[in-house]
């Protein structure tokens, strides 16, 4: 190779010294994450500006720039907040009544496990496990088949239960151990929705529950878990057992250990679950689909609703969608703040 | 008992309680909501219902709904249908069996070996064997893949796709580059867009005659071109939807791991001279591993569970080329057939349990022996 020719190439592949780039990685770096931005904001804007067109702007050919290529109009967003107005506002507030207090509960609910099962060690029966199936089948069959109310059929599972685990259970010597318990419940999360969603609606149906949002609270809470108890399990795996020992030294209990060291101190794994949980019960559409009508309506199944039979509304899609991004945008840009404030760093240290 | 041991305060006994009290509430709740629906939702696929005045029936049937799916009517729909498997592909099929075959027999012949551990790898490995069988079979000549197929497709092809992009971005991401709150910010967004809401987004966007791309269609002369009369790019645009939405997901937690490794060893291998794919290669991979080994589990477990694309994008056509396992379910729903409908679902629970449960046991836990060394 000629030395002139290969000075510039050197000039463009060899950086400076070894912390920064070189020329070209730069311009292909750059490159790459603008295109990216370009893919990822691209259908946000298209949203956008359809929230502004008129019907008859969507159907002629695509427009792109507002005021240059067509006039925006406010009619859609005047549609879905004037002439709808209180039929917005209810799945709205449905939405961030159910989707915060389930995601509360589940991060609160998912970090008691995840705690415990990251230093406590747990040997549940595996004979008492079988005969806890056993008994749920049990009232299950009762229920369905002999036809019995489901109290009844309740109580009697409960009953024997009971008397199996006081009476037989320490004849049975296998137990299981933590990671048993916590693939258990992450397993729980691959039970695809349509599975669970029917005897749900009929479990709703016989307590009068359905299309409230106790019922859409508690069975999101429940999917949600899973993903918290794995997640946060990661968060205080990291943190040092000196800490909690030198606290119980001290005398304090395994709850105050977990709610004044623990929790403080996994802020951001805390931050990371709680967004993560947060989205997935806010847009989600299967199961609200069968267990909300009216009362507890989500915004997801509105949005769904603006297909009507004159085929699919795009303007008041778009305003929808635009709208609910907004809670979780807001949500996002508070808790990404605690999750920049890693403090166990300084804690360990000090 | 208690008489000799000095009375405990109440305090004191809920301490000791503790560490029960600290698990039943997820339990039970897991209990309720996941064991109930499973054992009920069993006895449904097991049975037909039926609508009559005042109400509704349940007949026993035994496996009559999943003979159905697997041997009967809805064969089609469910497996695919079948079409010549040839020469080669058997021969591929016969290096697989050899290969599972050679790593059973290690496994029985290592100290560790146990009862579930040998039923668990014969379970994997013929359900694996099964499926390639079945993808070379509907994917020939007349064959033609059913829900199960397109389910794999989207789960496989979907999550390495999303798994090497968010790895890139990641990558790119943790460098020292100006701007990176903005992209951070930014490539993350697309998660938080309800999932209804991208399909009908992604409907708009590949609109071919009135979409933003339609100059670009009708400068090559596609504007009458359909995409969705064409099972093979219906897919694809149903996973390019799938993808936008959950690279995110994938580009966080790896961007965190990338961020979260010691620095001091990357930098000292950099002043040793070692390129980028090596620093990448020895040290960044092998930390980032475990952490990705659980994103992708997580990712896969989700991919399972594809409807709202498929639905509303492409409403499972043409024919039922797009249709995933959970659409399958849902419109046999629809049709009040919830024997069949269970059937479906139960079928897609077991291949997803086979699948998660294998990676998380056979190339999970290995990432994470690996970073723990």
């Amino acid at each position: 190779m000629s030395v002139p020719k290969s000075s510039f190439w050197q000039r463009l592949t060899e950086p400076k010294d070894v912390q920064s780039m070189s020329p070209l990685k730069k311009i292909f770096t750059y490159s790459v994450l603008l295109c990216w931005s370009f893919v990822v904001l691209f259908p946000l804007y298209w949203l956008f500006i359809t929230s502004f067109k008129l019907p008859i702007q969507v159907s002629d050919g695509p427009f792109y720039l507002p005021f240059i290529d067509f006039k925006p109009s406010l009619h859609a967003w005047e549609y879905i907040f004037i002439d709808l107005g209180r039929d917005t506002l209810r799945p709205y507030l449905n939405s961030i009544i159910i989707a915060s207090i389930s995601t509360v509960l589940a991060v609160f609910i998912g970090s008691m496990s995840a705690y415990a099962l990251t230093r406590i060690e747990y040997k549940p029966k595996l004979g008492s496990i079988i005969a806890f199936i056993a008994a749920v089948a049990l009232v299950v069959y009762l229920t369905v088949t002999v036809g019995m109310s489901w109290q009844l059929s309740l109580s009697i599972g409960a009953a024997l239960f009971v008397i199996f685990v006081l009476s037989f259970s320490r004849y049975f010597r296998r137990s299981l151990g933590n990671n048993d318990i916590l693939f258990w419940i992450i397993s729980q999360r691959i039970m695809p929705p349509v599975v669970s969603v029917l005897p749900i609606y009929i479990m709703f149906q016989q307590l009068g529950l359905l299309d409230t949002h106790f019922a859409l609270i508690v069975t999101y809470m429940a999917v949600n878990l899973p993903i918290a108890v794995w997640l946060m399990r990661d968060f205080f795996a990291k943190i040092p057992v000196d800490l909690e020992e030198s606290a119980m030294l001290d005398g304090a209990s395994r709850m105050r250990v977990f709610l004044t060291i623990y929790l403080p101190l996994a802020k951001p794994g805390l931050a990371a679950t709680t967004m993560l949980i947060l989205i997935l019960s806010w847009n989600e559409y299967l199961l609200a689909l069968f267990l909300s009508t009216a009362d507890a309506q989500t915004m997801p199944l509105m949005v769904a609703a603006q297909n009507a039979t004159r085929g699919p509304q795009w303007w008041y899609m778009s305003v929808l969608i635009v709208v609910m991004i907004i809670p979780v945008l807001i949500a996002a840009g508070f808790i990404g703040k605690l999750i920049n404030k890693g403090q166990l760093t300084g804690a360990v240290k000090g | 008992m208690s008489h000799n041991q000095p009375k405990q305060g109440f305090a004191q006994r809920l301490d000791q309680l503790t560490p029960q009290l600290l698990i039943l509430p997820t339990v039970l709740i897991i209990l309720f909501l996941a064991i109930y629906p499973l054992l009920l939702s069993a006895y449904l696929s097991l049975s037909r219902f039926k609508l009559i005045s005042g109400g509704f029936e349940l007949k026993f049937v035994g496996i009559r709904n999943f003979k159905k799916l697997f041997s009967g009517s809805q064969q089609y729909h469910f497996l695919g249908t079948m079409g010549d498997i040839l020469f080669w592909e058997w021969l591929i099929v016969a290096f697989l069996a050899v290969g599972f075959g050679y790593w059973i027999v290690r496994y029985l012949r290592s100290a560790k070996v146990s009862v579930i551990g040998s039923v668990g790898r014969a379970i994997t490995v013929a359900v694996l064997l099964a499926l390639t069988l079945l993808a070379f079979s509907v994917l020939n000549g007349t064959g033609y893949p059913g829900s199960l197929m397109v389910t794999l497709f989207y789960v496989f092809t979907g999550v390495a796709i999303q798994f090497f992009i968010a790895l890139g971005l990641a990558l790119l991401c943790a460098q020292k580059i100006r701007g990176k709150h903005f992209f951070r910010m930014a490539f993350f967004i697309p998660i938080m867009v309800t999932p209804v809401g991208i399909a009908y987004a992604f409907r708009m966007l590949m609109d071919m005659s009135q979409g933003p791309f339609s100059p670009i269609w009708s400068a090559f002369g596609l504007a009458e071109f359909s995409w969705a009369a064409d099972a093979w790019l219906a897919r694809w645009v149903v996973l390019i939807g799938d993808s936008w939405q959950w690279i995110p997901f994938l580009f966080m937690v790896l961007l965190a791991a990338i961020e979260n490794q010691p620095k001091e060893q990357v930098e000292a291998a950099q002043l040793d001279g070692a390129g980028s794919w090596r620093v990448f290669k020895d040290i960044t991979f092998p930390a980032i591993a475990p952490v990705a080994a659980t994103a992708v589990l997580i990712r896969l477990i989700e991919a399972f569970k594809i409807i709202d694309l498929p639905n509303i994008l492409t409403n499972g056509g043409p024919g039922i080329a797009t249709e995933s396992m959970t659409l399958h379910s849902f419109i046999a729903w629809r049709t009040q057939d919830l024997g069949g409908s269970a059937a479906v679902g139960y079928s897609l629970l077991f291949v997803a349990v086979v699948v998660c449960v294998s990676f998380f046991n056979f190339i999970g836990q290995r990432t994470v022996a690996k970073g723990a060394n």
